[in-house]
């Protein structure tokens, strides 16, 4: 067993008060804004709505159940690439 | 002459290097089998027995996924990290390495043959 597995996963401590306050319905804001990124995807979080920061803004990131295990991050791309300068397209 | 796993079969090696031939299984896989199977490592493979080779076709189906199965099990988990574009999935989109590797220079395999841009200026000697 990697010593990774044995920790568990991480998420921040504030995002998932968050997140099980909207599920025990006492709070019912659909989006949810983070600069967490760094947090693992629960199961529970699926069905909402995350606003990743990447940097700029916030990205809309609607969760599904086949993102759990990834991050938050993973969904919100901090670069922009646009193309080499005097390549057309 | 042996034929495992759909369409694999090279006759005149080393059981454990025959094995290999097979999609999915590597040195240590086909050693763990021939051993399970009781066979040894440097028997050819046109030596085997018939039951040498039900023993090892049995372990084989059994056990592992080999061949087409695994060949679109990959595909699959490819595909998944494509429709949830996340990091993975678009670096597997644009063809460039996944696991951050410098793009700077090499990833040839990812990349594939150089694609020379026109008017871009050399570095200065000095």
């Amino acid at each position: 067993m990697g010593r990774s597995i044995k920790k568990g996963p991480y998420v921040d401590v504030n995002l998932e008060t968050k997140v099980l306050n909207i599920n025990e319905g006492k709070n019912k804001k659909s989006v949810i804004k983070t600069w967490s990124r760094r947090s693992t995807i629960t199961p529970d979080f699926v069905g909402h709505t995350f606003a990743v920061h990447n940097g700029n803004k916030f990205i809309p990131v609607y969760v599904t159940e086949f993102m759990v295990g990834h991050k938050l991050g993973e969904f919100a791309p901090t670069r922009n690439f646009r193309g080499h300068a005097g390549s057309k397209k | 002459m042996a034929r495992i796993a759909g369409v694999d079969l090279p006759k005149n090696k080393r059981g454990e290097i025959g094995l290999t031939y097979i999609y999915g299984i590597g040195r240590s896989t086909a050693q763990y089998i021939l051993d399970k199977a009781g066979v040894d490592y440097d028997k050819k493979v046109n030596q085997w027995s018939d039951e040498d080779q039900a023993n090892i076709r049995n372990i084989i189906t059994n056990e592992f996924k080999v061949e087409g199965q695994l060949r679109s099990e990959v595909q699959m988990s490819i595909k998944r990290l494509l429709d949830i574009a996340c990091y993975r999935g678009l670096r597997h989109r644009k063809g460039l390495p996944v696991r951050g590797q410098r793009t700077r220079t090499n990833s040839r395999t990812r990349k594939g043959k150089r694609k020379t841009v026109a008017g871009k200026k050399k570095a200065p000697k000095k």
